[in-house]
């Protein structure tokens, strides 16, 4: 009897869960769906089942230079995190294992940087930009989405030193390992995950962050982005093409997102929910 | 003497982190209140020059500014509700035993990784489109009139947008304490003769409670600035109907070459960031304690 319950509870649970799943995910399924569309086609009212064609995605390479958007996505994103990982590392660690009075307070102080509206700075920021010749250049780009994403990146690593034991150090050194010993075959082996997991997440939030790659960028540094945003004027509507270009836009992060959900959770709330 | 080189060594550490996030704090917002106080246009720098409050009267008596702030906050408050009420609604039923869990959290989690402008776009014409949208197929199977709802309802459809694109980051949060959660202590609630609903009330929502707080604090630091969203679909229009404070500044600094009044109100921007600041810090440091 209470076997017949739960399993029914289970099946009415799944029913349920799967149909709001499905119809949260459904934009995206769409939007991949219509990608394999001809133009033709993806007008012509609702439909579930494309034709299969892959003509889309070679105009969206062949009419804009798709890749190039794509590269400097991957650029932007991957280089701003490595930037910021270097900065933040020596940061996060010394912050984790010599702490001192003002540790938390400066901990506070970098998140609160992160709180100021990017729009306040926009004016200052292209005037500093274009009077250094950085508009629309890579590096300058790095340096702003590095920036940005500096105190979560110090927030994340601190987080995560904070749970190697100190301990474990003591008992090295009593071993007689030497300060480099320690560092190759103690601490990174512990640190590797967390810097990974760090570094993950980063690159998503670079590769998403759409205010500062669409406003500094024209043609030379624009990622995707930027490139999306450029579909919004009326001569660019053509759903098919729309559809290759979002799909292509999105699928790498959606797959990287999907294996960081834990440290997506402990990044994004500096790790007060685990 | 070991720990003062400890120390030297820690501040050497720190030295590029601190440095960086000061430079990029203090130069810009120390231009920004600069330039709101001077008559300052690119194209026209005749009259360039210290002009008082005056940037900040202009702005003041513009009609999109309170339209500006009155859509900033119907966003960021409409956001918050849809994504916490439903968050929490969606936690419980995948907390609940099922088949194929982890892929339901898959599909439920994939929004979030969207960048904006493609959402914006995907709702844009192939949901919400007058003509071709998902939207306009379904009401005309029912026989009725399709909304053209980027033109006769903007911001509803915006806070749809990016309800859609927040719902999952609540949800994931919120799975996560509920996770948590003693299974001991629910069953022994259960024990009690505890309902569904007094359980939720007296266990449930209690220990969810801090991920609630960090949830509404960081959402509400991204929807204050929301941008890429309007710029794809309405642009800022029609009018100013889906003019938030950001979109207003851009406007005024990148468009109009109005420094002075987008300075301004950069500024305002600043101040209602900081208190909503004031009240995150103070939520997100008790955390740290724990």
């Amino acid at each position: 009897m209470a076997r017949s319950v739960t399993t029914q509870h289970k099946t009415i649970a799944t029913v349920a869960a799967w149909i709001v799943a499905l119809l949260i995910f459904f934009p995206i399924l769409y939007t991949i769906i219509t990608s394999f569309k001809s133009e033709q086609e993806a007008i012509q009212g609702f439909n579930l089942i494309p034709s299969g064609t892959f003509e889309s995605y070679a105009e969206v390479q062949a009419q804009s230079g798709y890749f190039k958007f794509f590269l400097n996505s991957v650029i932007l994103s991957v280089g701003s995190t490595i930037l910021a990982l270097l900065v933040a590392i020596p940061a996060a660690w010394s912050m984790a294992f010599s702490p001192t009075k003002r540790t938390k307070d400066i901990l506070m102080w970098m998140l609160s940087t992160k709180m100021m509206p990017a729009v306040a700075v926009l004016f200052p920021i292209y005037l500093i930009f274009r009077n250094l010749g950085l508009l629309d250049s890579r590096i300058g780009l790095m340096v702003m989405l590095m920036l940005i994403n500096l105190p979560i990146v110090v927030w994340m690593l601190y987080t995560y030193f904070r749970e190697i034991p100190g301990e474990i150090l003591e008992a090295a050194r009593m071993d007689g390992a030497s300060l480099w010993n320690e560092i190759i075959y103690v601490l990174t082996p512990m640190a590797v995950p967390g810097i990974a997991s760090t570094m993950l997440l980063n690159i998503i939030l670079a590769w998403n962050e759409a205010f500062w790659t669409i406003r500094l960028t024209t043609t030379d540094a624009a990622p995707l982005t930027a490139f999306i945003s450029s579909f919004s004027s009326p001569q660019g509507l053509f759903w098919a093409k729309l559809s290759a270009a979002s799909t292509l836009a999105i699928a790498p992060i959606l797959i990287m997102g999907w294996f960081s959900q834990k440290q997506l959770v402990r990044g994004l709330t500096f790790g007060a929910v685990k | 003497m070991a720990t003062q080189q400890t120390r030297s060594l820690a501040r050497f550490m720190m030295a590029p982190s601190v440095v960086l996030l000061l430079v990029w704090m203090v130069v810009p917002l120390a231009l920004t209140l600069w330039f709101s106080f001077q008559q300052y246009n690119p194209l026209n720098p005749i009259r360039d020059g210290f002009v008082g409050f005056s940037n900040y009267a202009l702005f003041y008596s513009n009609p999109a500014f309170l339209y500006s702030i009155l859509n900033t906050l119907t966003i960021v408050v409409s956001v918050l509700v849809i994504t916490v009420v439903g968050g929490i609604l969606l936690a419980l039923l995948i907390d609940q035993p099922m088949w194929g869990q982890g892929i339901v959290r898959i599909l439920v989690i994939s929004p979030f990784f969207v960048m904006p402008p493609v959402a914006a776009l995907v709702w844009k014409n192939m949901i919400m489109h007058p003509q071709y949208g998902v939207f306009a197929d379904i009401a005309r199977f029912f026989g009725l009139q399709p909304i053209d709802w980027f033109g006769q309802y903007p911001l509803t459809a915006i806070i749809i947008i990016v309800a859609w694109q927040w719902l999952p980051f609540a949800t994931l949060i919120l799975l996560t304490a509920l996770q948590s959660l003693d299974g001991e202590q629910k069953e022994a609630a259960e024990m009690d003769g505890a309902g569904f609903i007094s359980r939720f009330i007296y266990l449930t929502l209690p220990h969810m409670s801090r991920a609630i707080t960090v949830v509404i604090l960081i959402q509400t630091i991204f929807l204050l600035s929301v941008y890429a969203e309007i710029l794809v679909t309405t642009n800022g229009g029609p009018g100013y109907a889906s003019t938030n404070l950001p979109f207003l500044v851009y406007q005024k600094a990148l468009l109009e070459f109005k420094i002075g009044q987008a300075s301004a109100g950069g500024v305002i921007a600043v101040i209602l960031a900081n208190i909503v600041a004031f009240f995150a810090m103070r939520a997100v440091g008790k955390n740290l304690d724990k």
